[in-house]
C-alpha cells in the first residue's frame, strides 16, 4: 500500500539504496533460526511465538516501540535470557540446525558463536585496551599463538585501530563513549563469532560515533550474520537487509511483520507496521 | 487465530540426569576417601576428611574434564571449593548450638530463673541456686545502657541523614571507629575515668556505662540505615506542608521509621547482652539479687557464666555455666527473631 | 556531636593514666617482654617492670592465624552465597551466618575449650610431627593444649561471619553490565569471577579482612578461656602458652596494685590505638572500594 507521507518514502528510498546482501556462503553456516519462541518472566508472558530466519551473512533489524520484547528476544538467542531468576521460555533457537537449548549443550560454546554488543559500552575497567580486546580468549580459555595479529585485525574491523594503536597498554576508561563501544565490538570479534547480536548499540552515542559504527556493521556483515535491535528507523533503513517489526498491545510481544527492509518501509503489509513506520505512534 | 500457549520451561536448569551424575561423583569421592584411609597411612577422622577433600576435587575435575573440557572442569573446582567453605562455616555453628542445648539442658531446673546464688556455691547441686539475680542484673544494666544510648544513637543518625552538616564526615568516621573499640578497653575506660577517681566502687551503673560505649555505634549505624530507607518524598511532603526541619523530623520521619528504630534497639541489645569483659572489670558480679544499680556489686548473665566456669571445677559448676549460656542464647535468638520479623514488614 | 565527646574522653583518660608509665618505660613498654612486680618482705613493691612486648607477639600471632584460616573460607562462602546459592537456601544461610555473628564471644571460648580443644590438639600434634622441623611448629615440651594455634583457630571461626557478610555485600554490588559482558563472551562462572568480581571487590575484601583482624586483635574472653595465658614470648604457635594484650589485662587486673593498674591502662591504650588504626584503614578500604566510589 503506497502512502503519500514524506517520511516513509525517504526511508524506503534509503533502504532500497542498499544492495541486498546475498544470503550466506557455506562458510557462514546456515545462520540462526527461531521456531515459536516464547518468553516469560515469572507468570508474565512477554514474548509470543516468534519464528524468524536470520540468513547467514545478512543484517536484520528488529524495530518496534519500547517494551515490546525486542531486547528479551535477542537475549534468548545467545542464552542470556536465563540469567534473570524468573525467566522461562519455550520454542527452539537453531544455530546451524541445532537447538541451542537442547539438553547437554555447552552454553559457553554457544556464546562464543553468538556474540553480543550491549547498549551501554561495558569494557572491563581493570584491563588495558589490548587486554580488553583479547579478553574473550582468556575468558573462554582459548589458546592462541599469534595474538598481536588478531588484536590488530579485530580493532581494524571495528574501526578503532588507528586511534588506539599507540595506546594499547592504556586503560579503557580514557576512551570516549563511541570509542568504548567500538572497543566492545572488537572484543566480541576476537572469539570469531558466527552471529553478532547488537542491542541498540548506538542509542547512547553521538551521531559521529553512530555513523562510524554503522560503517563497521556494513563491513562485518560480509563475514557474519548480524541482528540489531534499534529504535531508530533511519538506522534500520541504512544498515539492514531485512527488518522485523515487533509490537505488544499490552500482552506478550509479537512479531507482526518481517520483510526485506525496503519493502517494510515502502509497502508494509500490516496496518500496524505502516502506522509505526509512518510515525503515527511509537 | 487462537493458538495453544506452550508451557514455560527452563531448559538451562540441571536435569535429573545432571543431578544424579553430581551425586554419583560425590558418592564416589566418599568411597575413594574411605579406601585411601584403609590402605594408606592416613587414619582417623582427620585422615578421612583430608582424603575426602582431595577426592572431591580430583573426581569432580576429572568428570567434568571428560564431559565438557578443561574450562568447565576448572569451573567445577571453584564450585566444589565454595560449597566446602559453606559446609566448613556451618559445622561450628551446628556444633555450638548442639553443645549449648545438650550441656545446658542438664543445668536447667524449675527455679533457675527465680533463685540466686547468695546461699549457694557453684559446686553445689544444681537445684540449690539459680541465675535470677544474673538475669535481673543483665536486664537492669542493658536497660540503663539503652536509656543513654538510644537518644545519642538516634540523634547521631539523624545528624548524618537529615542535617548533614559540616561535621558529617568526622562523625561518621568516629562512629565507625567506636564500633571497633575492644570491649575490654571500654571497661578500662569506665574503670579509669569513673570508678577509680570518682566512685571507688564497682556497681551496675558502671556496667551500664561501659556497655553504652559499645551500644551507641550499633544503634547509630542501624538507625542510619533505616532512616536512609525512608523515601525522600516523605521529607519533601513534610517541608511542603510548611514544617521546619525539626517538625518534619519529629512529625513525619520518626513515625515512619518506627519499626526501623525498634530494629536498631533490638540489634543494639543483642550486641551487648553477651559482653563479658567490661562487666568483669567494673560490676563486681554479685551473687545476690541486687535491684540497686548504683550501689553494690551487680550480677549479670555473662558474669554468672564466667564465675561458674572459672571458680568451679565440678560437673555441677559446668552445668550451671552451660545452662546460663543456654538462657543467654535463648534471649539472643528471640531478639534476632524479632528483628527479622520487624524488618520484614514495610517501613513505618 | 556527643560521640565526638565520648571518643575524645576515652582517648584522653586512657592517655592520662597510662602516660606516666609510658614516659618511664618509653619504647621499652611496647617492646619489653617482662612484666614483673617484685615485692619485698613487707609486701610493698620493690621493683616493677612492665612491658607488653610478649603480649603483642601473642596478639599478632593469634590474629594472623585467624586471618589466614578465616578469610579464605569467608571469601569462598561469600562467593557461594552470591553466585551459586538461590532463593530459600540463600536466605536461610544468610540468616544463620548473621545469627552466628551475634553469638557471645564467651560462647566461642567455651565451645573452644570443651569441644574443639581435643580435635585442635590432635591437629597440632600432627603438624608438629610432620612439620616440626620448621621452628614455628616446634615445641620445647610436648604441651599442645591451650596454644596460640588453637586460639587462632577459634578466632578464625569467630571472624568468619563478619568477613563473609562484608564480602557478600561487596560481591552483590559488582556491576551487572560487566558480569553480562563476561558471560556474553563465553565465560564460565569461574572465568567471570576472576575477570570481573575479584578485580572489583579486591579492595573491599581486604577491608573486610582487616575488620576481622581488628576483632581478632581485641578479643578477650574467648582467648582467655582457650589459651593458657602466661606472660612469655612464644613464637611457637603449637606450644601451650602465650596470650594477647586483652587477655593479659583481664588476667592481671584482679590482683593489680595501683602502679600495675596504670600499666594495664597503658596496655589498654596501646590496644585501643592499634585496633583504631586497623579499623579506620578497614573502613576506608570498604567505603572506597565497596562499589560506591567506582
Amino acid at each position: 500500500m503506497t502512502t503519500s507521507h514524506a517520511q516513509p518514502a525517504s526511508l524506503a528510498s534509503v533502504a532500497s539504496a542498499r544492495t541486498l546482501s546475498q544470503p550466506g556462503t557455506a562458510l557462514l553456516g546456515t545462520g540462526l533460526e527461531t521456531r515459536g519462541v516464547h518468553a516469560w518472566f515469572g507468570k508474565k508472558h512477554v514474548l509470543s511465538d516468534i519464528t524468524l530466519d536470520f540468513a547467514a551473512g545478512t543484517v536484520t533489524a528488529l524495530i518496534g516501540p519500547s517494551g515490546c520484547g525486542k531486547s528479551t528476544f535477542i537475549r534468548t538467542l545467545n542464552r542470556m535470557h536465563e540469567f534473570i531468576p524468573t525467566a522461562a521460555m519455550a520454542g527452539e533457537v537453531l544455530l546451524d540446525g541445532k537447538d541451542v537449548y537442547a539438553p547437554g549443550t555447552d552454553v559457553t560454546k554457544i556464546r562464543l558463536r553468538v556474540g553480543m554488543v550491549f547498549q551501554k559500552p561495558n569494557p572491563f575497567p581493570s584491563m588495558t585496551i589490548g587486554e580488553n580486546v583479547l579478553s574473550g580468549l582468556k575468558l573462554a580459555q582459548i589458546k592462541k599463538s599469534n595474538t598481536d595479529e588478531l588484536l590488530e585485525s579485530c580493532l581494524t574491523r571495528a574501526g578503532l585501530w588507528n586511534e588506539v594503536k599507540d595506546r594499547l597498554n592504556e586503560h579503557g576508561g580514557a576512551l570516549s563513549g563511541g570509542q568504548q563501544q567500538r572497543l566492545c565490538i572488537a572484543r566480541s570479534l576476537a572469539v570469531q563469532p558466527q552471529v553478532l547480536l547488537m542491542d541498540e548499540p548506538c542509542s547512547a552515542l553521538d551521531p559521529g560515533s553512530t555513523f562510524r559504527i554503522e560503517e563497521t556493521i556494513a563491513e562485518l556483515a560480509k563475514s557474519m550474520t548480524i541482528v540489531i535491535v534499534t529504535h531508530n528507523m533511519q538506522q534500520a533503513a541504512r544498515v539492514s537487509d531485512y527488518t522485523a517489526f515487533f509490537l505488544s498491545d499490552g500482552g506478550p510481544g509479537e512479531m507482526i511483520e518481517a520483510a526485506p527492509t525496503s519493502k517494510i518501509f515502502s509497502s508494509p503489509q500490516d496496518k500496524r507496521t505502516e502506522d509505526y513506520v509512518t510515525g503515527r505512534f511509537g | 487465530m487462537t493458538q495453544t500457549i506452550p508451557t514455560p520451561q527452563k531448559p538451562w536448569q540441571p536435569t535429573k540426569l545432571d543431578r544424579l551424575e553430581d551425586l554419583a561423583v560425590v558418592l564416589a569421592s566418599f568411597v575413594l576417601a574411605w579406601l585411601s584411609v584403609q590402605f594408606t597411612g592416613l587414619n582417623g577422622k582427620l585422615g578421612f576428611f583430608i582424603s575426602l577433600f582431595f577426592s572431591l576435587l580430583v573426581l569432580n575435575f576429572g568428570f567434568h574434564f571428560i564431559k565438557q573440557g578443561s574450562a568447565a572442569a576448572k569451573d567445577s573446582l571453584l564450585k566444589v571449593l565454595t560449597v566446602m567453605a559453606i559446609v566448613l562455616t556451618l559445622i561450628p555453628i551446628v556444633s555450638i548450638l548442639a553443645t549449648v542445648v545438650s550441656k545446658g539442658y542438664k543445668g536447667l531446673h524449675w527455679g533457675i530463673l527465680t533463685k540466686d546464688m547468695a546461699l549457694a556455691s557453684v559446686n553445689d547441686p544444681i537445684v540449690g541456686g539459680g541465675l535470677g539475680h544474673a538475669l535481673v542484673g543483665t536486664i537492669l544494666m542493658v536497660g540503663g545502657a539503652l536509656i543513654i544510648s538510644f537518644p545519642i544513637g538516634v540523634l547521631t543518625a539523624l545528624y548524618l541523614t537529615e542535617i548533614r552538616g559540616p561535621l558529617t564526615r568526622p562523625i561518621r568516621f568516629l562512629v565507625q571507629a567506636m564500633s571497633g573499640v575492644p570491649s575490654i578497653v571500654a571497661g578500662l575506660f569506665i574503670l579509669s575515668s569513673l570508678v577509680y577517681p570518682v566512685t571507688k566502687a564497682l556497681s551496675g551503673l558502671m556496667g551500664s556505662l561501659a556497655l553504652t560505649i559499645l551500644m551507641i555505634p550499633t544503634i547509630a549505624r542501624t538507625a542510619e540505615e533505616m532512616l536512609l530507607l525512608i523515601p525522600n518524598e516523605l521529607r519533601e511532603a513534610g517541608v511542603a506542608l510548611g514544617g521546619t526541619q525539626w517538625r518534619t523530623v519529629a512529625g513525619v520521619i520518626l513515625p515512619a521509621a518506627k519499626s526501623g528504630l525498634v530494629t536498631a534497639i533490638i540489634l543494639g541489645i543483642a550486641r551487648i547482652i553477651g559482653e563479658t569483659a567490661p562487666l568483669l572489670l567494673v560490676t563486681g558480679g554479685g551473687d545476690a539479687l541486687n535491684l540497686n544499680p548504683t550501689e553494690g556489686a551487680m550480677g549479670s548473665l555473662p558474669y554468672y557464666i564466667w564465675k561458674a566456669f572459672l571458680t568451679g571445677g565440678t560437673p555441677e559448676a559446668f552445668a550451671r555455666a552451660w545452662a546460663g549460656m543456654l538462657v543467654l542464647l535463648a534471649f539472643i535468638f528471640i531478639l534476632f527473631g524479632l528483628a527479622r520479623y520487624l524488618s520484614g514488614r514495610k517501613v513505618g | 556531636m556527643a560521640s565526638l565527646v565520648i571518643l575524645g574522653l576515652i582517648a584522653l583518660f586512657l592517655s592520662l593514666k597510662g602516660l606516666h608509665i609510658l614516659t618511664e618505660e618509653k619504647w621499652g613498654f611496647i617492646t619489653g617482654s617482662a612484666w614483673e612486680v617484685i615485692t619485698d618482705d613487707t609486701g610493698s613493691i620493690a621493683e616493677a617492670k612492665f612491658g607488653i612486648g610478649a603480649m603483642l607477639v601473642g596478639t599478632f600471632l593469634s590474629a594472623m592465624i585467624a586471618i589466614l584460616v578465616g578469610v579464605p573460607i569467608s571469601v569462598l562462602s561469600a562467593l557461594y552465597l552470591t553466585f551459586y546459592a538461590n532463593g530459600k537456601v540463600k536466605k536461610f544461610l544468610i540468616s544463620v551466618i548473621d545469627l552466628m555473628a551475634a553469638f557471645p564471644s564467651l560462647l566461642f571460648g567455651f565451645w573452644g575449650f570443651f569441644i574443639f580443644m581435643s580435635s585442635a590438639e590432635y591437629w597440632a600434634k600432627l603438624l608438629n610431627k610432620y612439620l616440626g622441623f620448621i621452628p614455628l611448629f616446634d615445641v620445647p615440651t610436648p604441651i599442645f593444649e591451650r596454644s596460640p594455634f588453637i586460639a587462632g583457630l577459634v578466632l578464625a571461626i569467630m571472624i568468619i561471619p563478619i568477613v563473609t557478610s562484608i564480602a557478600r555485600e561487596i560481591f552483590d554490588q559488582t556491576p551487572l553490565d560487566r558480569i553480562q559482558a563476561a558471560y556474553a563472551l563465553g565465560a564460565t562462572r569461574l572465568a567471570m569471577i576472576r575477570a570481573v568480581v575479584i578485580p572489583f571487590g579486591r579492595g573491599g575484601i581486604i577491608g573486610g579482612a582487616m575488620l576481622g583482624l581488628g576483632r581478632a586483635m581485641g578479643e578477650t574472653v574467648a582467648v582467655y578461656t582457650v589459651l593458657n595465658v602466661v606472660y612469655q614470648v612464644n613464637w611457637q604457635i603449637l606450644f601451650g602458652a602465650g596470650g594477647n594484650v586483652a587477655s593479659l589485662i583481664l588476667l592481671k587486673f584482679g590482683e593489680a596494685g595501683p602502679d600495675e593498674v596504670d600499666a594495664l591502662m597503658a596496655a589498654g591504650l596501646v590496644l585501643f590505638i592499634l585496633t583504631l588504626l586497623v579499623n579506620a584503614t578497614a573502613d576506608l578500604l570498604i567505603n572506597r572500594f565497596g562499589g560506591k566510589g567506582r
